[in-house]
């Protein structure tokens, strides 16, 4: 039956989160926003502590009784963890999207092996390293190789844009699930993802990129020099089949990560939507629902247009989680979710920015943060274009060929 | 628990109401918008779905059905898609026996309903007034009380059906607020117009109506010495033309996306062109999007929440957006979306009529 109202189980996660994102995140958020490359190691040891084997902020990794929820349980705290402060949600010590794809593509074995960890010791991170620094979005043209010798592989490369990288690398005892090529003249069949353990000689972090915002989660580039790790660290089978089942494997992990991409954003769009809610009320404007047009001042219909942007966002990425907890396919309305949550949230905040003229500009106030910190969902995990193309592919039937 | 799936009978529902809208709305789209004439007959044939008379209390012939908002969104969705025109025509009995039904008297109820349960009843709603600043919350047509009688004055405009209907609910403003009075035809004072030539909407018959000291009793206003929550029923009648939309906007997509793909420009579909491709997958997104809000606005009418925000909020989004998939549909067309061969001019023009049709309560 139609319903919105989440299950008491997310609500109260979503509380709980709440008061954390409000408590640990929002006083620090300047902070660690200003001293970028320092990391909050205080705020990341409490919230490994209490999300001990839950691994809240992305519990994918852990097996869930009742009715399935996990994903929409994910994207409703996720918001509430970015509605904190999204670079620190991202530095949160936890399996990522490094964890995300064993989860997608590793058998039991690796599961334990890779997974177990986070329930357990020192703070740890997963991290994925994909884009390399002359492709991006043409994932299928990475150059990064894997070789097997005897009993290894033999990985060499070298890839950028990797979220919590040094975390995940040299920082704790996590790992990185790097993309690399089995058979170059094998095009995307040859693409295979492999799981490289903290601290492998062969794999260093060169450097943490500077960015416009999300500053307290690092960019790691990583180089892969004759980075040998074992022949069981390969997700999914090392067979260059002819299909492209592989690849398309492994693209498949996106349709659980892009809602909660999705669902980050949303939670700075609510907080740039609340403050500038307050700012106005502070002033003596209230929003006025339900009057005439030709009556409502320009700041009122620009507000409903963020309230209601924002919102259709937030429904479209609960939708893609709701399916996928369903065992539903959602490739189309992940990157539904996905694209239309990166473009609302980099509206609403340069809008706030607007409306609020020197507030919103100030680096006194944490709405110009907001902005910066948003625009980044336009970007990673499948730009706005790429999302875009692959809704017009699903829409249309048309295959990667027909309409590239 | 999160949930975005019909119940067994709203797939029931659609499904009727959808071949309804395929098979007879659809083939004959064009000609009532040329015309200007809806048949009686596909009138008749839409009573026969049960539109109006499933919602009428059964002491008084209907079937008395619960009435869910949510499900009306649905309803109203498949047919929009149909064609506006010819959905507001079989919808407009309900703007009067809707209200009667939520905030009418027992005496009022038993007078005017029956009629709604036999055949195809014409009856409207006089809301709209022609002033650009025309506001649901605060009426220029006013009702004054006079004696044991209300006094009604004020001009009223894009009234349906209006020349065929027996009784008008008339909405003014009174001392203490917005509220709806019964108004039976041949009332001294009540002039019905010309019928309205509009932009779209060409198969609807619309009329301006002049109300010049039109004294009726204490026993015509809605819900009599209680009077009726008029703002309930303008969040009922956003989210009936928010499903209007967003069944507008979904045909003209679909329209588009099958002429993109067949027609061809520089050796292959236009929808391998990117250019077109996005708008495409624009309109997909921004149609699912706005069914979303709609689907949760009536879902919290249909608890009895205070849901005039998220009605607010889902109209305008739903008008905003029907415009802009429209005329992105008769975009991706390009010459050929701008010659009436092709239905998405029509969808156009019928879109743009979003913001003439606020107040209209038909959910």
């Amino acid at each position: 039956m139609i319903e919105f109202e989440l299950s008491n189980k997310i609500k109260g996660a979503r509380d709980m989160v709440h008061m954390v994102a409000e408590q640990m995140m929002r006083p620090i958020s300047r902070e660690y926003d200003e001293r970028e490359h320092e990391k909050p190691w205080e705020f990341m040891k409490s919230l490994w502590s209490v999300s001990g084997s839950s691994n809240f902020g992305d519990d994918k990794a852990t097996e869930s009784t009742g009715p399935r929820e996990s994903n929409l349980s994910s994207c409703v705290t996720i918001e509430e963890l970015s509605w904190g402060d999204a670079g620190l949600y991202l530095s949160i010590p936890n399996a990522g999207l490094g964890g995300a794809a064993v989860l997608a593509a590793g058998t039991p074995e690796q599961k334990k092996r890779f997974l177990g960890r986070f329930k357990e010791g020192e703070p740890k991170w997963g991290a994925m390293a994909i884009t390399e620094p002359h492709c991006g979005s043409d994932s299928a043209a990475l150059q990064t190789t894997a070789v097997r010798e005897g009993d290894q592989w033999v990985l060499n490369g070298t890839k950028i844009y990797c979220t919590s990288g040094l975390m995940a690398a040299e920082k704790s005892d996590g790992f990185v699930v790097v993309w690399a090529t089995v058979d170059k003249a094998a095009g995307r069949s040859g693409i295979k993802s492999f799981v490289v353990e903290a601290h492998t000689p062969g794999m260093t972090v060169v450097k943490c990129e500077n960015k416009m915002g999300i500053r307290a989660s690092d960019t790691a580039v990583i180089v892969f020099e004759n980075c040998r790790i074992p022949l069981d660290n390969i997700l999914g089978t090392a067979d260059v089949q002819k299909s492209t089942e592989g690849f398309k494997g492994a693209m498949a992990t996106f349709d659980a990560t892009r809602p909660l991409v999705a669902a980050s954003a949303l939670g700075i769009g609510r907080a740039a939507i609340e403050f500038t809610q307050s700012a106005l009320e502070e002033s003596g404007v209230k929003i006025r629902y339900g009057i005439n047009a030709a009556k409502q001042t320009v700041i009122e219909r620009d507000f409903m247009d963020m309230e209601s942007d924002l919102h259709a966002a937030r429904l479209l990425t609960w939708r893609a989680a709701w399916m996928m907890d369903r065992g539903q396919r959602n490739s189309l309305e992940a990157s539904m979710a996905k694209a239309k949550a990166g473009l609302a949230v980099t509206r609403v905040t340069q809008k706030a920015v607007e409306i609020l003229g020197p507030l919103g500009y100030s680096r006194k106030l944490l709405l110009e943060k907001w902005m910066r910190d948003a625009k980044i969902n336009d970007i990673f995990e499948g730009t706005q274009q790429i999302n875009m193309l692959i809704v017009a592919r699903r829409i249309l039937g048309y295959s990667s060929k027909q309409l590239s | 628990m999160f949930d975005l799936e019909m119940t067994e009978d709203q797939r029931l529902v659609r499904e009727t109401v959808a071949s309804f809208a395929r098979d007879e709305i659809r083939p004959i789209s064009r000609d009532c918008d040329e015309s200007g004439h809806i048949p009686p007959a596909l009138a008749d044939k839409g009573f026969d779905l049960g539109l109006i008379h499933s919602a009428i209390p059964e002491d008084v012939g209907g079937y008395g059905e619960m009435r869910s908002a949510v499900t009306g969104a649905i309803v109203t969705e498949e047919l929009g898609w149909g064609d506006l025109s010819i959905a507001l025509h079989l919808l407009a009995p309900r703007l009067l026996a809707y209200p009667v039904i939520d905030a009418g008297t027992p005496e009022q109820k038993a007078r005017l309903l029956p009629a709604f349960t036999k055949r195809f009843h014409a009856s409207a709603a006089a809301v709209v007034e022609p002033r650009f600043d025309f506001d649901t919350l605060s009426f220029a047509t006013t009702a004054k009380k006079s004696g044991a009688s209300w006094v009604i004055d004020g001009a009223k405009c894009f009234v349906p059906l209006a020349a065929d209907a027996e009784t008008l609910l008339v909405f003014a403003q009174t001392e203490a607020g917005p509220d709806a009075f019964l108004v039976d035809r041949g009332t001294p004072g009540l002039t019905i117009g010309e019928r309205e030539k509009n932009m779209g909407l060409k198969g609807l018959a619309t009329y301006e109506v002049e109300l010049k000291k039109v004294a009726v009793p204490a026993a015509a206003r809605l819900g009599g010495e209680a009077g009726s929550d008029v703002g309930k029923i303008f969040d009922r009648s956003r989210i009936a033309v928010a499903g209007l939309a967003v069944g507008l906007a979904r045909g003209a997509y679909e329209y588009a996306r099958e002429y993109a793909k067949d027609r061809t420009a520089f050796g292959v579909a236009i929808a391998q062109k990117q250019a077109i491709a996005f708008i495409l997958a624009e309109m997909a997104i921004e149609i699912d999007a706005t069914r979303l809000l709609l689907w949760e606005a009536a879902w919290a009418l249909d608890r009895g929440e205070d849901a005039t925000r998220q009605t607010v909020l889902a109209k305008r989004y739903a008008a905003t957006m029907a415009l802009k998939v429209t005329d992105n549909a008769v975009q991706v067309l390009g010459g050929h979306g701008y010659i009436r061969d092709h239905p998405v001019e029509l969808w156009l023009r019928n879109a743009r009529g979003f913001t003439a049709i606020d107040g209209l309560a038909i959910v």
